[in-house]
């Protein structure tokens, strides 16, 4: 190292400031520079790659981590006392020993830190010494160097499998397309591989790649934390700048995949790196309850200074009242005696340092502790563990578990939180035809009853032989048309079976339509002349080609667990012979059941076939279901045989969302095969068995606000650029041009109009449409648009407007091809949960991106919405329109509730809010009359809104009516609400991590919230609000005694129990009991409480933790210290009793008194409640036996030597603390009784019934619930077996606006339509 | 997550199916209900009536007798002397006489009674050097601090025993007759053997060196301001009595509790007639040897005389204490087992 001036060094130092805080960054090659010192590298003033994650150093440690504890106002407090003891005017205790219960607090505390900083520290090493390949001038060759070497504008090499470093610009891979694939996993949880591109033309010494040839600058943004967006260009020594966005990134963390190796350029490194800069520690939020709670402790503060206040005038006085000095008032050490008011202005103090247990500092510690030990409970929960995932409930933010107690309000999403996520393709519509794919129905129907059912299955009679008989002649005559069709779709069955991850059977097999096959292998189809311009096959090439797919092969995919691989990989030929009897068999039992009650099918609704009837030659319902026994039954047999198409076999889709895959597998089905897919081509296979290579020319990715993706490819045969767009149908039917088919038959000059028909019917059957349209670009129009587009990638400055600007020029005149119905099944479970949800008292939201047509269903499947429920639409085009809706329904919902005659019939008022009429509601001036109204109503749904409306309803709610809120939700789009709301949870679904990330608790399956909330929620606001409460009546009632025995010692702030035994007793004495108490006591069961979700109420509002029971608590702790310290003084009056012998008795009753107060509390006794109880009491004789036994002079000057022994051998001892503890804890006691025998609360009613046995106690519950209101009607359908009827259109049409409503009118509302037609399902 | 490394396989994270951790340990839940509590609130009732019983019935047997001399007899003029402080080296004696109407029967117990003296406060508390009288070298000539101001005299020696405490000792002294039908007899008081056995032979030692007497060990040492006489001449008759180890200061130096307090002088020795028995009934005279000056706080001076129980002095509060509980256990019950007839019968017809 050269020497360098100071100055050089600062002026250096302000430099690299500089330049890590602008905008833009530029990075060139370190190559040139190997070797050369530090001060002539280009990229010296970026941060390694070293990181260092610890919060302390070793030197540091002391001072930092005291700075660190500091921040916590309770610390300053107790070292402020601790300080003022030290002054000799005001001291209380021996100053030294005064110090003792803070440091213990803060050595436990430091150690914990210090503890966790070596984990960290020890992390880091070894990060920071894994090894990397970095390119090296000098050897010419890559080298192996450790990670913390990695600089920025370093060229690394990663190979297969291999850890990304640093965030790379990649330059190169071993792919020829330039293609990287990386899992992203440890980063965002997401499991799919994910395509990166290198950048091309950068080296000119293409193909081989030459680090050292590489002479242009990098200039990338500032490190941000966004992982999905990257901004940065390159521009070549002949200025001419390359863009390049987060598809050449590979971020540090990532794992690269399927790809030899691959080159990059470090662009950030260390810290910087989007990884790093995501990776926050846990969140602190403030509970509720904690809020609370410091409110109360200003009580406390008010409280002490008054007894401060109390004890100063006290003094004051009574050294007034000395006639002249006594023998016992004790000069000063300078032999002065201080003037009564001086004496008393110092008493002031004293008595704060005395009585300064009074705020409850070690409360804070031991609320921290309850809530680790409630944490523990809550992950340990084997019910809220999910086995298809391995994963447990997390708890992302530690110390807002009493929460879950109180909520009142959910905000779910649906998507992927209701619903499973998981996309089964269930219809579509081509060219405006339906074809409704009802076997494809019946299969899903027979795969959902995944056990228990098949046993009954096993038990019936093998079907009727006429039956198989009659349908093999059936099919045959038709199979004959498209053999080679049928040989592929036995290859998606026996495909199928590979467990890729993320998909299961379920949703990669489809049977296809038999009308629809018909049609597409027509013979007239086969020609070639009409293939190019064929819809048909158009339709299916944008379903397999229009998507961000990624083919992975057998070889590169990694395998998944999954409860359908045991059957799954049975070769055995008997095995999949019975299983098919079985499916078979089931078909038919569904079917039967079916008949009998036709709303009950919940995947097979009796409606929705009669309306496709309206489309559709009609089509024998009974046959169609047996048809799909035997139909399945001869493509298990011929998947059996050897398949020529051995390829196909191996592919499995990896797609970012699960309705791409869905999409994919579905064309798959018709033959149409996605092969492989590089950035630049797509391959797929058509049903005739030819390959067909589209090259790609753009795609523009899916964004939140166009709600559609395009992909521009060129046409293999036809050369001419096709531009497929697949979107919501709102945002593609503005789209439109003139119809598709003009020059096709006549008939079907209507397409848009039948399809968003159909789509409207697939949207009340709650299926999640998407509209496929096709466009052909001429070269001219590509030619001009491909520059705009070029320009808009390579713009540093608001690149993404630019680029989706360029992507809404393209994408206009599109001409519908047709539109599918993808079926989002819901979650297990989920119906149960939303009642008991509901039952609690919770008012559960909806907030979804769907229509409001799907909503609705979706409402009544998972009943949000009853069947006698008020529905109210809101849906208007302006403001002054949403207004007046507001207020005449408003006044409408107001006088209904108010009329005494719908006092006893519970309806309940539902309403559905479209996006845009929201964001009129949510105005600041009508923000209080919706709020007012959606008060009113049970569930509200909002369909189609943004996931910053999403946010912004959570935040009114939350702000306007003062409530707990909870968001729940799985995808990106859903973090702003999971963020704004109490409580946020994050479901650990399918569509990644990001919601998790941002979440404080992750569950994974919507189910869990019921036990999450109902159990653990109520347990732990219980536990620890009581826990609380009682703390604070331990400290009052504890530090009283101290306060009464000023009266009788001329308020000189001097204390009868020893002060060590003071620090112990709460110290160790009586600090172990409230904590177990906080994490283990149990009011009710878990079964009482899932079984009558009403007690949830206990705890919102206001809950258990309010002012009356604070105040009623110090109130008792006042009564409890005057006993406990006037009766052993009455005892003792005019006795030859001294200080100490006095105190120790009463030290006694105290602990006696306290333990058996909380012994009252207590609900619940296992063994862990005696065990610490009887330790407690046992440590406190012990302690005090031992110390009083061995101290003889040590703790100057007072001296508790021998007094407990010679307090135990009197009768007197054990006389007075049987009386005391009796008289003190009567009235608590005696309350108690009373009010559990004359008006036992909810909560004790249940205990009540968790003490019988089980039979009586479910009929009991039962016996509640109906009994509490929830209703004849519910309760009598909940016995029956679980129905998630998916409401049929007709049901909801009274209700729902169609689409004239919505789209047409300036102002549409359906007041109120009671719906009283509605049958009631018997 | 440590445990998890354990496991393998697919279920590696699934939690233990354990009681403890699905909190599904067995549990006791009493319920308070006024059925269940009933026996127990009849049964503590019963126990206290019982006790309380008991309990008056001992204190019935005890007597006690007390007597203020701070201006009884001829103690007034001792009173109106020792008002003025300059007096304090003077002596001042006087006599008061009293009657005892009934027989103190078994062990009598003597004490001296302070009221409105503050030994309790917190710096008169701390005013001592409990090292100093264990006995420690270091500390005879180098008193605590906390002695401060009582810890040097003006000369700047040492004061043994130091501080606040030991300093205003209680110095009057007592000698009872029995003025009984053969003269006057004195009263014979065991004045040893009063204080705890382990304040005696632990916490206060004289300090000790080999072949020193005590005047010796407390050489260079200063008597406390208001004491007439030093530490080591309490009691020159007795060694074992001297010093540190000086029943009256060991007494003395256990401060009490409250304000009014009493503290043992004596307890009378009962080999020889007419005390066997205890006192006999009659009149009695006290001469006082009258020092201890109380108008600087308006305190009383008496004297106690009196028997014990097994369960401590005369004290009524106690057995009283355990009848008033007692009957409002027993109100308490009566009012639960109304409330239980009326809404309990409720709940079992609810139940059925």
């Amino acid at each position: 190292m050269t020497w360098r001036s100071p100055l050089a060094l600062v002026r250096d130092a302000l430099r690299g400031q500089r330049a890590r805080e602008k905008d833009l960054r530029n990075l060139a090659s370190n190559l040139p520079y190997e070797g050369l010192d530090k001060a002539k590298q280009p990229n010296r003033y970026f941060l390694g790659n070293g990181i260092k994650t610890t919060k302390y150093t070793l030197l540091l440690f002391i001072p930092m981590n005291l700075f660190e504890q500091f921040h916590r106002l309770a610390n300053i407090y107790f070292v402020g006392l601790a300080i003022l003891n030290f002054v000799p005017v005001v001291n209380a205790f021996q100053p030294e020993v005064a110090l003792i219960p803070i440091c213990v607090i803060m050595c436990l505390a430091a150690l914990k830190d210090g503890w966790e900083d070596f984990r960290r520290y020890q992390s880091d090493n070894k990060i920071n010494n894994t090894l990397c390949f970095i390119y090296s001038r000098k050897e010419k060759q890559f080298m192996e160097r450790r990670w913390k070497d990695v600089r920025v504008g370093d060229f690394v090499k990663v190979v297969y499998n291999e850890i990304v470093p640093a965030d790379l610009l990649l330059l190169h891979t071993s792919d020829p397309n330039g293609v990287c694939h990386i899992d992203t996993s440890n980063l965002d949880g997401e499991t799919n591989l994910k395509q990166r591109r290198a950048m091309s033309g950068l080296c000119v010494s293409d193909p081989e790649f030459e680090p050292e040839s590489f002479n242009s600058v990098v200039v990338c943004e500032k490190p941000n934390n966004n992982l999905n967006h990257f901004k940065c260009y390159v521009e070549k020594p002949d200025k001419e700048k390359v863009g390049a966005g987060i598809q050449s990134l590979l971020l540090r963390g990532c794992t690269v995949k399927n790809t030899d190796h691959a080159v990059g350029f470090v662009v950030y490194a260390g810290h910087e790196t989007k990884s790093m800069l995501n990776n926050n520690g846990p969140r602190y939020k403030r509970s509720k309850l904690e809020r609370k709670l410091n409110i109360n402790v200003i009580f406390c503060v008010i409280l002490l200074l008054t007894m401060c206040l109390v004890g100063s005038v006290g003094h004051f006085l009574w050294l007034q009242k000395l006639p002249s000095v006594p023998p016992y008032l004790v000069p000063n050490s300078n032999g002065h005696l201080d003037s009564p008011s001086l004496s008393g202005f110092y008493m002031f103090f004293t008595m704060i340092i005395l009585l300064q247990i009074l705020i409850p500092i070690s409360l804070y510690v031991s609320i921290e502790l309850v809530k680790i030990g409630q944490i523990f409970f809550i992950t340990n929960d084997i019910d809220l563990y999910n086995e298809e995932t391995d994963s447990r409930v997390q708890c992302k933010t530690l110390n807002i578990t009493e929460d879950l107690g109180q909520i009142e309000y959910i905000f779910s999403d649906k998507t992927g939180t209701l619903t499973e996520n998981k996309m089964v393709f269930r219809r579509c519509s081509i060219m405006g035809t339906e074809y409704p794919h009802k076997e494809n129905a019946i299969r899903l129907a027979v795969l959902e009853p995944e056990s228990g059912e098949e046993v009954i299955f096993n038990q019936r009679p093998r079907p009727p032989h006429t039956g198989w008989s009659l349908h093999a002649e059936d099919t045959n005559s038709e199979d004959t048309g498209y053999d080679h069709d049928n040989q592929r779709k036995s290859k998606v069955t026996g495909n199928a079976q590979s467990n890729v991850a993320f998909s299961s059977p379920l949703e990669t097999e489809v049977i296809p339509d038999r009308k629809l096959l018909q049609q597409i292998s027509r013979p007239d189809r086969s020609d070639s002349g009409s293939r190019k311009t064929d819809p048909y096959l158009d339709f299916f090439l944008g379903l397999a080609i229009c998507n961000t797919v990624v083919v992975s092969t057998a070889t590169a995919q990694r395998q998944r667990e999954s409860v359908f691989s045991s059957s799954g990989q049975t070769n055995n030929p008997l095995d999949s012979l019975s299983n098919l009897v079985k499916k078979s068999a089931s078909t038919r039992h569904i079917f039967t059941s079916w008949k009998y009650k036709p709303k009950r099918s919940r995947t097979v609704s009796e409606d929705s076939v009669v309306e496709e009837d309206h489309f559709n030659t009609p089509v024998k319902i009974e046959g169609s279901g047996v048809t799909d026994g035997l139909q399945t039954c001869s493509l298990q047999a011929s998947s059996q045989c050897d398949d020529p198409a051995a390829t196909s076999d191996n592919l499995s889709y990896e797609a970012e969302s699960p309705d791409e895959a869905a999409l994919v597998y579905a064309a798959k089905a018709y033959g149409f095969i996605l092969l492989a897919r590089t950035p630049d081509s797509v391959t797929v296979r058509l049903p005739s068995g030819e390959d067909l290579v589209f090259e790609v020319l753009d795609t523009l990715t899916f964004d939140f606000n166009r709600k559609r993706m395009s992909i521009l490819v060129r046409h293999p045969i036809t050369k001419e650029c096709v531009l497929y767009t697949k979107g919501a149908d709102y945002a593609i039917m503005e789209l439109l041009s003139t119809p598709y088919a003009e020059h096709l038959s006549g008939k079907q000059k209507n397409i848009a109009a039948d399809t968003q028909h159909h789509l409207d019917c697939y949207a009340k059957e709650g299926l999640r449409t998407l509209c496929f349209t096709k466009k052909i670009v001429t070269d001219k129009v590509y030619e001009s648009w491909t520059v705009n587009r070029q320009r808009a990638l390579a713009a540093m400055d608001n690149r993404e407007e630019l680029v989706m600007d360029t992507a809404v020029q393209l994408e206009t005149d599109l001409s519908l091809l047709g539109a599918t119905g993808i079926e989002d099944r819901l979650q297990e479970s989920v119906p149960e949960t939303v009642v008991a949800l509901r039952e609690a008292g919770i008012q559960v939201w909806v907030l979804t991106g769907d229509k409001p047509e799907t909503a609705v269903n979706i409402g009544y499947a998972c009943r949000l919405l009853e069947e006698e429920d008020l529905v109210i639409n809101m849906s208007c085009k302006n403001k002054l329109a949403c207004t007046s809706i507001l207020d005449c329904t408003l006044e409408e919902v107001r006088r209904y509730s108010e009329d005494p005659r719908n006092v006893d019939t519970r309806q309940d008022i539902a309403l559905v809010i479209d996006g845009h009429t929201l964001t009129m509601a949510l105005s600041s001036d009508l923000q209080d009359r919706f709020v007012d109204l959606a008060k009113r109503c049970r569930t509200v749904l909002c369909c189609r809104v943004t996931p910053l409306q999403k946010s912004r309803v959570v935040k009114v709610v939350r702000e306007k009516l003062k409530v707990m809120t909870l968001a729940v939700g799985d995808g990106a789009n859903d973090v702003n609400m999971i963020q704004a709301a109490d409580i946020g949870i994050g479901i650990s679904g399918q569509e990644g991590m990001q919601a998790v990330m941002a979440s404080d608790f992750a569950i994974s399956r919507f189910k869990h919230l019921k036990k999450l909330l109902l159990v653990h929620g109520h347990w732990c606001y219980t536990r620890l609000a009581n826990m609380i409460i009682y703390f604070f009546y331990k400290n009052v009632a504890y530090v009283n005694l101290l306060f009464w025995y000023q009266f009788f010692c001329g308020f000189s702030a001097n204390t009868m129990i020893d002060y060590w035994l003071m620090i112990f007793f709460n110290l160790f004495f009586t600090s172990v009991p409230p904590i177990m108490f906080g994490i283990m006591d149990k009011d009710v069961s878990a079964e009482m409480l899932l079984g009558v979700p009403e007690l949830y109420r206990t705890g919102q509002g206001a809950g258990e933790y309010t002012f009356f029971t604070f105040w009623v608590s110090i109130l008792d702790a006042f009564y409890q210290s005057l006993v406990c310290f006037f009766i052993p003084y009455l005892v003792y009056q005019d006795s030859d009793i001294d200080v100490f012998t006095f105190g120790t008795p009463l030290n006694t009753i105290s602990l006696f008194t306290i333990l058996l107060h909380l012994s009252i509390e207590i609900k619940a006794w296992t063994v862990v409640h005696w065990v610490v109880m009887l330790a407690s009491v046992a440590l406190y004789f012990i302690v005090t036996l031992a110390y009083s036994a061995m101290c003889v002079t040590c703790n100057p000057p007072s001296n508790p030597y021998w007094i407990l022994q010679s307090q135990m051998a009197d009768p007197m001892f054990y006389l007075l603390c049987t009386i005391t503890t009796v008289v003190a804890l009567l009235p608590r006691y005696t309350f108690h009784v009373l009010r559990n025998s004359i008006a036992p609360s909810p909560l004790v009613q249940a205990r009540r019934l968790d003490r019988l046995d089980v039979s009586t106690r479910d009929e009991w519950m039962k016996e509640w619930r109906s009994f509490r209101g929830i209703g004849q009607v519910k309760r009598s359908r909940l016995s029956n077996p679980p129905s998630p009827t998916l409401g049929t259109p007709a049901d909801i049409h009274p209700q729902s606006p169609t689409a004239s409503d919505i789209m047409g009118d300036d102002l549409t509302l359906n007041v109120i339509s009671e719906n009283f037609q509605r049958p009631v399902h018997k | 997550m440590g445990k998890g490394k354990g496991k393998s396989g697919p279920l590696a994270r699934r939690p233990d199916n354990s009681a403890f951790k699905q909190q599904r340990l067995p549990a006791w839940s009493p319920m308070l209900t006024a059925n269940t509590v009933l026996p127990f609130f009849y049964f503590m009732a019963l126990i206290c009536m019982l006790l309380g019983v008991w309990l008056l019935l001992t204190v019935q047997s005890t007597q006690e007798v007390k007597m203020d001399y701070t201006e009884a007899g001829t103690c007034d003029k001792c009173f109106e002397k020792r008002k003025n402080a300059s007096n304090a080296a003077q002596t001042c004696s006087c006599t008061v006489g009293f009657n005892i109407k009934k027989a103190l029967k078994g062990d009598v117990f003597f004490y001296y009674g302070l009221q409105n003296f503050h030994q309790n406060l917190r710096r008169y508390m701390d005013s001592r050097d409990d090292a100093q009288m264990v006995g420690k070298k270091r500390n005879l000539k180098n008193p605590s601090s906390y002695c401060k101001p009582f810890n040097m005299d003006q000369k700047g020696l040492p004061i043994a025993p130091c501080g606040a405490v030991a300093n205003s000792i209680f110095n009057d002294s007592f000698t009872l007759h029995y003025l009984g039908s053969g003269g006057p007899v004195q009263v014979p008081l065991l004045r040893k053997g009063i204080t705890w056995y382990t304040d005696k032979n632990v916490k206060y030692r004289n300090p000790t060196t080999e072949n020193m007497t005590l005047v010796q060990v407390f050489n260079g040492t200063a008597r406390p301001l208001y004491w007439q006489k030093p530490v080591y001449e309490l009691d020159l008759l007795d060694s074992t009595n001297n010093g540190f180890i000086n029943d009256d200061l060991i007494v003395w130096m256990r401060e009490a509790a409250f304000p009014n307090f009493k503290k043992l002088y004596g307890v009378l020795y009962r080999a020889n007639k007419p005390f066997t028995n205890g006192l006999p009934a009659g009149n009695y005279s006290i001469d006082i040897s009258y020092n201890f000056p109380v108008q600087y706080f308006q305190g009383r001076k008496e004297v106690v005389l009196t028997t014990l129980t097994w369960f401590g002095g005369q004290n009524h509060f106690l057995p009283v204490a355990y009848l008033v509980t007692s009957c409002l256990i027993l109100l308490i019950a009566v009012v639960l087992t109304v409330a239980w007839y009326k809404f309990g019968k409720n709940r079992k017809s609810m139940d059925e």
